[in-house]
């Protein structure tokens, strides 16, 4: 008798372990193949949780086979319109190429070559490979730092405590077994007395007995309803928390000198931070401000496509930062800053400006800080100059970028994991 | 009859569900049986979902398998062609087991159902029960077992030399895979339990002869001394199962190692039927299925509906395009095989004079017989070469095409005529015929006395040389797992060298 199983309830991942080797041994090349992917459009899918193709090469499996070019071959063919014995056809270009080994082949084997071999990551698969041997700066830190919150926890109770926190159910339980448990000896103690009087025959005796019966009957019918020994309080522990927010600040000048390249390349720097903060706190909050002249705290599509034009100052967009920050994000915050410019400025003492704020009211109190400066001109930008005398790489890095294949290196540079910390 | 009427209805609902597949089964086990004469093994039908036919579909049929990467690569390669669109999934998959498990796609209509089921379970069933190939080289009873025992055992390697070692002992056994079977020698039965004890035993053994002073000799020299006593060549035989060859004489091979090479051989030699029975198996099948629908629609179990969507399937599984079409990949075995079967009964049926002289033997038997009778005994070079006939070549119009190294043109051998037919037949068996699509390698010698140096020799064929490159990629391998250095040449038909790889 035939068994029939219904299997689609079962697990469907068989081959999850097979896929986990077989990924393993492409690794390589699917580390280099990312900037690629990267300076490719694809970036913004993967944040959203598309998919990741990447091309692998190198998988062939050898065995011993023929050279299809060699030798003497006959094969059967079916549906022969117009041939007859000893007719002669030209051979196709390049080789035997048509000459197929004529070996029977499932209806449903597909031709597949290796060139277009491609694996599909999904997103979780490829933000590991993306962001392999990187470690968000400084965020050790501050996890270690005493800038963690703590959060009041229930936990159990205690016999000793204020009395606002007094748990009246487990307290009446304690004094419901305790008085069962007096009461029962008292009783018990009673019985065994009017049983003595019940026999004594002495009058001494039975006055002193009757006393005692009396005595003791008090004290049952008095059993306290509350003692000390009930009372029990909530009990509450502090326990740490860590920081699992981080609010991520991008500044990008808007200026005329700001064309639709740079801020493209921008654009791609603020996504692969985003990401990256995304892959380390639970949530992660945009504030997005751009400046030419003013600074404007905008949505994030006006913040990529509007287009402003005129001058550039750049110290009114920190100062507007500074004050967001202030008002809206306490100290449970990891705060990130990511300024994008083409680092024209209207003045130097814009620069210097800008400089002194970063030093004095920023870099304290932020966890990193990044610059990069899109530009190919090998002239150092006056903000470049100021930024680069504060730079240490360690709360601050500027770097300078401007073709989208120059991103990855960049990012993998600023946030390279250091082993010191 | 309240029952067929009650069936009838089922199937003819394209909606199914576990009564429908339950009296499904139920009915063409019953005609399979009594008009089929089929014996087959007891059926296990698994209903799954698409994902997880890729997984069967990466593990080869094989219900369990050891872990390896390959089976990974696979398993993203239908994926990938999957989800593009470019292949589609069969509508099932069967394996050679006893119970004879099959998966069945769930988005099949009822009608596929049914059709799958008398296909796999019934034809596809009764041809691994029943043919000589299946019943020598696999083991059925035993292979669930023994594939658990194998993946158990490489999980165990893994933890205990590391996966890298393993894969790169498994890597290379795979690349001589093809070189892992006995075929004329019949292998012995396989046995989850009996490998275990084997084991146990050769760990006993092991501990009790256990001593230290004997540590430093290298560990299996002894035994090939012991094999070679006797003077001169060793082996005195050329080997053909190369991987049998390791397992047994590797010089400085580890225990472990020689287990692994050994389960790869096993599996190897599981799957040796099932490419030399393509044809054969694909067209039993078809003709098992074609024959039971056809019955059950004649005793009135489904209606005319029914067997439209059915001739439709039907015809696309033999769809075969003709030479110059885009679509064109070889010869469709479920197509050539059908016909050929087909052709058998319609010979015991209906001979013509020319069927009459060119299969004597057949003329007035009863049709089924015979049929069962070339499915049980025969595989497929031997079945083309016996049954293929003038008036199958006829329908699907068989031409041969020469095609010589070093020619610019084509020569065409032999088309459906008087002066064809048999050449045509006899180049098509050869075209089945293992050696035409896996070079014959085998191991010929090895230096015993100071390099341990193996050599093997490929015996060419019609003057194919080996293709280089990979060639020398799996001399690699091989070179790995013998631990010492290899060398192959290969000898035309004089005994010339014509070309030699060398892996120092």
């Amino acid at each position: 008798m035939s068994h029939i199983i219904d299997r689609r309830k079962n697990d469907k991942g068989k081959s999850t372990g097979n896929r986990q080797k077989f990924l393993k041994r492409v690794e390589n090349q699917i580390k280099k193949a990312i900037p690629d992917i990267i300076s490719q459009e694809s970036i913004k899918d993967s944040s959203t949780g598309g998919s990741v193709k990447v091309p692998v090469r190198g998988l062939e499996e050898p065995t011993f086979h023929h050279d299809p070019k060699t030798g003497k071959k006959q094969t059967v063919r079916p549906g022969n319109d117009k041939y007859s014995e000893g007719d002669r056809v030209p051979k196709p270009k390049g080789g035997g190429a048509g000459a197929g080994s004529g070996r029977g082949k499932g209806s449903n084997s597909p031709e597949v070559t290796e060139d277009e071999f491609t694996v599909v990551l999904s997103r979780e698969e490829f933000l590991k490979y993306f962001f392999d041997d990187l470690a968000l700066p400084n965020m050790v830190k501050k996890l270690m730092d005493s800038t963690e919150n703590f959060e009041m926890r229930r936990a159990g109770y205690t016999r000793d405590s204020v009395p606002s926190r007094l748990n009246i159910k487990t307290s009446y339980q304690q004094s419901l077994g305790r008085r069962l448990a007096l009461k029962g000896v008292l009783d018990k103690k009673l019985a065994l007395l009017e049983e003595q009087l019940s026999l004594a025959t002495d009058p001494e005796q039975k006055v002193v007995l009757a006393e005692e019966v009396e005595k003791v009957r008090r004290q049952a019918n008095t059993l306290p309803f509350f003692e000390d020994i009930d009372l029990r309080y909530n009990n509450f522990e502090r326990v740490p928390i860590p920081v699992t927010s981080a609010v991520m600040f991008c500044i990008m000048d808007v200026s005329a000198s700001m064309g639709q390249h740079e801020k493209d390349i921008a654009k791609r720097f603020f996504t692969l931070l985003y990401i990256f903060l995304t892959r380390q706190y639970k949530n992660v909050e945009l504030v997005f401000i751009r400046h030419h002249t003013e600074a404007k705290e905008v949505s994030e599509d006006e913040f990529f496509n509007s287009r402003e034009s005129g001058g550039t100052v750049v110290a009114p967009s920190l100062k507007l930062m500074e004050q967001i920050r202030r008002t809206r994000y306490d100290d449970s915050w990891n705060v990130y800053c990511c300024q994008a410019s083409d680092g024209d400025v209207w003045s130097k003492q814009d620069a210097t400006e800008c400089k002194q704020l970063l030093l004095e009211d920023i870099l304290p109190t932020i966890q990193y800080m990044a610059y990069i400066e899109i530009s190919n001109n090998p002239r150092e930008s006056d903000l470049w100059q100021a930024y680069s005398r504060i730079s240490d790489d360690d709360s601050f890095s500027i770097r300078q970028v401007y073709e989208p294949f120059e991103i990855w290196p960049v990012f993998q540079g600023l946030f390279r994991k250091r082993s010191t910390v | 009859m309240t029952d067929k009427e009650k069936y009838r209805a089922m199937f003819c609902d394209p909606n199914w569900d576990y009564e429908t597949l339950q009296a499904a089964d139920e009915v063409i086990s019953r005609i399979g049986k009594e008009y089929l004469k089929l014996k087959i093994y007891p059926n296990q039908i698994e209903v799954v979902t698409s994902e997880q036919m890729l997984d069967a579909y990466a593990l080869t049929g094989l219900p369990t398998s050891y872990p390896h990467w390959k089976f990974g690569k696979d398993f993203v390669l239908n994926q990938n062609n999957y989800t593009k669109g470019r292949m589609g999934l069969s509508y099932e998959l069967v394996i050679n087991s006893n119970p004879c498990i099959s998966y069945n796609m769930e988005n099949n209509s009822t009608c596929m159902m049914l059709l799958v089921i008398a296909h796999a379970c019934q034809g596809h069933n009764a041809f691994f029960a029943n043919n000589y190939m299946f019943l020598d080289w696999t083991s059925a009873d035993s292979i669930v077992d023994y594939m658990a025992f194998a993946r158990e055992y490489i999980l165990k390697c893994e933890e205990e030399h590391g996966e890298e070692e393993v894969e790169r002992v498994l890597d290379a056994a795979h690349a001589l895979m093809n070189y892992g079977v006995d075929k004329y020698k019949k292998p012995s039965k396989l046995s989850a339990k009996e490998e275990n004890e084997r084991l146990k035993k050769l760990t006993a053994i092991r501990h009790e002869n256990y001593n230290e002073i004997w540590r430093t000799l290298p560990q299996a020299v002894a035994e090939l001394d012991v094999a070679v006593l006797d003077e001169g060549r060793f082996p005195k035989e050329p080997e053909e199962n190369i991987l049998y060859f390791i397992e047994k004489y590797a010089p400085a091979m580890p225990q472990w190692k020689r287990e692994i090479v050994r389960i790869v051989r096993k599996v190897a030699q599981y799957f040796y039927p099932q490419g030399a029975t393509k044809v054969m198996n694909e067209g039993f099948a078809t003709f098992v299925h074609y024959h039971i629908i056809n019955k059950m629609f004649e005793e009135g179990y489904l209606n005319d509906g029914f067997m439209l969507e059915f001739i439709k399937s039907h015809s696309s599984v033999l769809f075969q395009p003709e030479y110059n079409s885009k679509f064109y990949s070889g010869l469709n075995p479920y197509t050539l095989g059908f016909n050929i079967f087909m052709d058998i009964k319609r010979i015991c049926q209906e001979p013509t004079e020319e069927d009459k002289a060119w299969f004597p033997d057949l003329i007035g038997k009863n049709w089924l017989d015979q049929v069962l009778y070339v499915m049980e005994n025969f595989r497929d070079d031997s079945f083309i070469l016996q049954y293929l006939s003038p008036k199958v070549i006829r329908d699907m119009k068989l031409f041969t095409i020469i095609d010589n190294e070093g020619e610019s043109e084509f020569q065409i051998g032999a088309i459906h005529n008087e002066r064809g037919y048999r050449r045509v037949r006899e180049q098509l068996a050869s075209q089945y015929d293992r050696s035409n699509y896996i070079p014959n390698i085998q191991v010929t010698r090895v230096d015993r006395h100071q390099t341990s140096k193996l050599y093997l020799t490929h015996y060419m064929q019609k003057d194919r040389k080996l293709e280089s490159k990979s060639a020398r990629q799996t001399l690699a391998h091989l070179r790995y797992l013998w631990g010492f250095p290899v060398e192959l040449h290969s000898k035309n038909k004089l005994g010339i060298n014509e070309s030699s790889f060398e892996v120092k």
